[in-house]
């Protein structure tokens, strides 16, 4: 069973249907206990890192997030929750977040008449194989909504980058944590099989032959 | 590398497509997720639903299409048509809309653009604009209740101030070019891209391949929007974004 973590984030509907079409029952939830004993976890969320990680904290939900990464559950951040899960973001000067991955959130550039938000779909590039990514083909396009991006500080752990006036790092896998920039519950079929493959992990059926 | 948009436009009248010309006379064309779920298939990259008749009475109707869609579409998609408040916005997000178009109420009450931004996030408020050119060139004026009324408003100064209070995207419609099939207003949709840095979704006029090239390319729209074009198969999406792509512009093609 996976558990969506519910902290009026908005967005999480989609991520719910999406795992629904896969043949999964996923729970919505802010319940410590329920987010714990799942055998996967998503924070989905769309909106600022500074009002999301006061959420978070004003539901008691940071030290739960942190006991999912230390028990190995797998666990998927979704665009804002991609940023949440690293230390800090320009958005929000001050703010800390999760701390989960060392890495930086800056502000998309906007320069030579850029569009801000980076809106709409992008093609990934895979730098390290990645989990999330069997079966989806290099150049492969999902669909981006966001202001800030990642600059991961161990190139190791991006298994997906994409170039929106720099070089964006769309998603990172480290141990049993995986996140994406973009919305895999937005990306048609390409992020259909995104879905698909942590779910595979999720339930022990990822075979990684 | 990151690309334009070809949109489909869905007029939905209580949970029916249906396609209007010139803002009126509804043809019935389908049921909104079917639809949907065909676009999705044919590459569209995101949908725009607008409710052409929806009311506070006819909400219930609404966010049970919105609830089909959502489970049966994986790609972004828009509502609009009727929503008045942040209270609309959330119960249409929550069924699993991506994003609201607000048209007349933004106009009546400017104060739902900055609200609805801070509670959902820019990346959620589309406002639409019906737009047609002054009789003296000048310019043009934004009309409201879908079309009926002109507002005496200048589009240019209403956009600049919707994206200041948190538009995070607009829907641009020359009601000059709509049902027209003569073309985008390209200056109308270079003006107001021009003036803002986010992103505009060209609207109305579209009827042959080389409309979405020049809206895209020499008017410099981010995304290009039809209805009856791709409802009555006049053009295939799959074709549009092969054309566009043969002439270099960056579109997602699987």
């Amino acid at each position: 069973m996976i558990a969506i973590i519910d902290y009026d984030a908005g967005n999480i509907k989609s991520v719910e249907n999406a795992l629904v079409r896969l043949g999964e029952e996923p729970i919505v939830t802010r319940n410590p206990r329920e987010i714990l004993g799942a055998d996967g976890v998503i924070l989905p969320g769309v909106g600022s890192f500074g009002d999301a990680m006061e959420r978070l904290e004003s539901y008691g939900l940071v030290e739960t997030i942190v006991q999912v990464a230390e028990r190995r559950i797998p666990f998927l951040g979704i665009c804002l929750g991609l940023q949440l899960m690293f230390e800090s973001s320009e958005e929000s000067p001050g703010v800390r977040g999760l701390g989960l991955l060392p890495g930086r959130i800056l502000r998309i550039p906007d320069e030579g008449g850029l569009k801000v938000p980076h809106m709409g779909w992008n093609s990934l590039k895979f730098p390290n194989s990645g989990r999330l990514f069997r079966g989806v083909h290099q150049d492969s396009y999902v669909y981006f909504v966001h202001s800030y991006y990642l600059r991961a500080e161990e190139e190791s752990m991006v298994t997906a980058a994409t170039e929106y006036g720099t070089l964006i790092h769309a998603s990172v896998e480290k141990d049993n944590i995986f996140a994406c920039q973009f919305h895999p519950e937005k990306s048609s079929g390409v992020g259909m099989q995104i879905l698909r493959n942590f779910v595979s992990v999720v339930n022990g059926t990822y075979d990684v032959s | 590398m990151h690309t334009k948009r070809v949109i489909p436009c869905l007029d939905v009248k209580d949970d029916r497509v249906v396609k209007c010309v010139n803002f009126l006379n509804p043809r019935d064309a389908g049921d909104p997720a079917q639809t949907a779920a065909a676009y999705d298939r044919e590459g569209a990259d995101e949908l725009v639903f607008l409710d052409i008749n929806a009311s506070a009475d006819s909400r219930a109707t609404q966010l049970s299409w919105v609830r089909q869609v959502a489970g049966k579409v994986f790609i972004p998609f828009t509502v609009g048509g009727g929503i008045r408040t942040v209270e609309d916005f959330r119960a249409i997000l929550r069924e699993g809309a991506d994003k609201i178009a607000v048209n007349s109420a933004a106009i009546m009450n400017p104060r739902l653009i900055s609200d609805a931004a801070d509670k959902f996030g820019s990346q959620c408020v589309v406002v639409a604009i019906d737009a047609k050119r002054r009789a003296d060139g000048s310019g043009w004026n934004i009309f409201k209740n879908g079309g009926r009324v002109d507002m005496g408003l200048d589009a240019l100064e209403w956009v600049i101030k919707a994206e200041q209070l948190g538009a995070g995207e607009i829907l641009l419609t020359s009601m000059d070019g709509d049902g027209t099939k003569a073309g985008y207003d390209l200056e109308l949709i270079r003006t107001i891209s021009q003036a803002v840095k986010i992103p505009v979704i060209a609207s109305g006029g579209a009827g042959k391949l080389e409309h979405f090239y020049e809206a895209l390319v020499d008017a410099g729209a981010e995304a290009v929007l039809a209805a009856s074009l791709f409802h009555y198969k006049e053009l295939e999406i799959r074709e549009v974004k092969e054309y566009l792509r043969s002439r270099g512009v960056s579109v997602r093609l699987n």
